[in-house]
């Protein structure tokens, strides 16, 4: 389990520290390095390689180059020379490149969105759990009812928001500053993601509470929300770290069922789920608008999955006996 | 006399629970922006006012969140502005069922496919058969149910023509969906069940059985069934949930007339009443199961009782 490390510790000999053990656990266990490694390079290459001078804009259509097939070159109309790596869309649109620049919203909202309910459910659990007693339990209590909402018909409701908030002039400003609205789509998932985020944290800080250093802080004479976030917070960042890198795949599920059914990201831009949805409607005549975005997909969120795995054995030895 | 009090101050708390989830859905459907009368269509100015004034939108908030709990309360959800001449009553009447079908043969199938899978994993552990089937189940997680779907429909309905597609309606599109989503909750189900079965294996009660002599499928199944099974009945709840958002999105792949169709579009046209009766039911659906796995899972493991 994890020890609770001094407030300022003075190291005089160079201990091990837990992430340093854990980075070393991690590292033996070769899926979870694998996966590791497979998510940094997916994140390197949607966000960079469509900087790349020659990759196509992923939404110039050619009305010359309908539906070609994978590894194929062409000449559009203007006498270009195309090539198309995963062939293109029965709009002309480079697949390849729409798959990128896909991948780009898909894992920013997975991203975004799990900051935002990572700080909801942190900040939440630490104070609920610190605070303990009849706060404590009219805090958790919200936590429960809210875990009945159906929270799926709620991100539908709030992402129809986001269509119609355009004139509002905040909504317009971030709007302008974000170059979308997709930036409500974050919130939106954010704000229904943190329950479970909350529960832990409560559940770690109401264990840490009890112990000497927080006696010793608080005999110091440190203020609540001193303790609360340099003390306590960091300490229960072992289970966070771990509930986090399952969540980014959750979410990114969420936004592509929303895609998926309409709401989410809006044509001509892409995400992972709406390049999905258009593979699914031409898949009998076209099934590799299906697959290649759905074999990217499907790999992105396995290795977060084994990843989040790995990390729970890593940070958490005694539940990694088995 | 303890189990009574628990389920009882339970209940309370679902009740609770049901009127802030209606409250809430009331205010935020209520404060979006747009509203049901925005046609392309334009309609006259005078015409949308009188139409406001019919439906009583013309009161304060508050006078119109009063009355729509009354009618709530008579078990009235108010008519449907999307489906001219129908109330919300007739619509959830007729696409619920639609919803409630798939979603208990997906649950069932699930349940049918998780539970043993995980058992058979946890008695097997972390040999091959164990690898083999718990590479299976992540894999299954990581596919989505909107892959699946499709790659469902064009397999078993278009190349093998088990299904007829131009009967979408009838049997063929209820089996691939159900299918759809009982394989989705199944790799949950399963996963968790075999950490729990683990968990329960690996406790003294069980080593005692097994000096005694007891035959290895008695442990597996008298001893360590009913505490194993116990973090499965737990997740039925927000299983349910979840169940909800996978069966819109089988609904949209399969074209099946259900609840999830008619609530997306009230989404998007602001039709109040019936996103309101929608959430409705469906919390109501959610808390009903919340309760229903509460109860038994007191009756499954005495300690629940103790703790809350």
């Amino acid at each position: 389990m994890l020890s609770p490390a001094p407030a300022k510790s003075t190291t005089i000999e160079k201990g091990s520290s837990l992430g340093r053990d854990a980075w070393l656990r991690l590292k033996k266990n070769h899926l979870a390095m694998a996966s590791l490694w497979f998510t940094i390079l997916i994140i390197l290459v949607s966000f960079f390689l469509p900087l790349v001078p020659g990759i196509p804009d992923p939404n110039t259509t050619h009305p010359d180059l309908q539906s070609m097939p994978a590894f194929s070159s062409a000449t559009s109309m203007d006498g270009k020379e195309v090539y198309y790596l995963l062939g293109s869309d029965p709009l002309g649109r480079d697949v390849f490149s729409r798959i990128l620049y896909g991948g780009r919203v898909s894992l920013s909202v997975g991203f975004l969105a799990t900051f935002v309910s990572l700080t909801i459910g942190v900040i939440y659990g630490a104070v609920s759990g610190y605070l303990g007693g009849r706060i404590d339990a009219v805090m958790m209590r919200i936590v429960d009812i809210l875990y009945a909402l159906p929270f799926m018909i709620i991100v539908i409701i709030l992402s129809t928001y986001v269509a119609e908030m355009g004139d509002w002039k905040p909504v317009r400003f971030l709007n302008e500053l974000f170059g979308n609205s997709l930036w409500l789509l974050f919130l939106c998932i954010g704000a229904v993601e943190w329950l479970t985020m909350a529960r832990i944290v409560r559940g770690q800080v109401r264990s840490l509470k009890g112990q000497e250093f927080i006696d010793a802080a608080r005999s110091l004479g440190l203020s609540q929300s001193r303790i609360i976030f340099r003390h306590l917070i960091p300490n229960t960042l072992g289970p966070v770290i771990v509930y986090t890198t399952l969540t980014v795949p959750a979410v990114m599920r969420l936004e592509a069922i929303l895609s998926f059914l309409g709401l989410g990201v809006q044509p001509p831009d892409a995400s992972w789920g709406s390049l999905i949805k258009e593979g699914a409607d031409l898949m009998a005549s076209d099934p590799g608008l299906l697959i290649y975005p759905a074999v990217v997909f499907g790999l992105t969120l396995f290795c977060l999955n084994f990843l989040g795995d790995g990390l729970r054995d890593a940070l958490d030895p005694k539940s990694s006996k088995d | 006399m303890e189990t009574a009090r628990f389920l009882l101050s339970r209940f309370a708390q679902s009740l609770l629970a049901l009127f802030c989830i209606i409250t809430l859905t009331f205010f935020l459907a209520r404060l979006a922006p747009g509203g049901p009368f925005l046609d392309e269509k334009k309609i006259p100015e005078h015409l949308v006012e009188q139409m406001k004034r019919n439906y009583g939108f013309d009161k304060p908030l508050p006078v119109q969140y009063a009355m729509y709990l009354g009618r709530l309360v008579k078990g009235d959800l108010g008519p449907s502005f999307g489906n001219k001449g129908f109330t919300v009553n007739e619509v959830i009447a007729e696409s619920f069922p639609v919803s409630a079908m798939l979603g208990a043969c997906g649950l069932t199938l699930a349940l049918a496919l998780g539970i043993p899978i995980g058992v058979f994993a946890a008695a097997r552990r972390n040999t091959i058969v164990d690898y083999a089937l718990m590479s299976l189940v992540t894999l299954g997680i990581c596919v989505p149910t909107f892959v699946v779907g499709p790659l469902l429909g064009e397999i078993f309905a278009l190349k093998l023509g088990w299904f007829d597609v131009a009967l979408w309606e009838n049997s063929s599109a209820w089996i691939l969906g159900s299918v759809t989503l009982g394989l989705y909750y199944s790799t949950y189900i399963a996963r968790l069940t075999r950490g729990s079965m683990i968990e329960v294996l690996s406790q003294d009660f069980i080593r005692t059985a097994k000096a005694k002599g007891v035959p290895p499928l008695a442990i597996l199944f008298k001893h360590a069934f009913r505490g194993g099974i116990t973090p499965v009945v737990a997740f039925l709840g927000p299983a349910i949930a979840g169940l909800i958002g996978g069966s819109f999105v089988v609904e949209s792949v399969f074209g099946l007339p259900g609840l999830g169709q008619h609530f997306i579009k009230a989404a998007t046209n602001r039709d109040y009443w019936l996103i309101n009766g929608t959430v409705t039911v469906f919390a109501l659906l959610i808390l009903t199961m919340n309760f229903l796995v509460d109860v038994l899972q007191a009756w499954l493991d005495p300690r629940t009782r103790a703790n809350r």
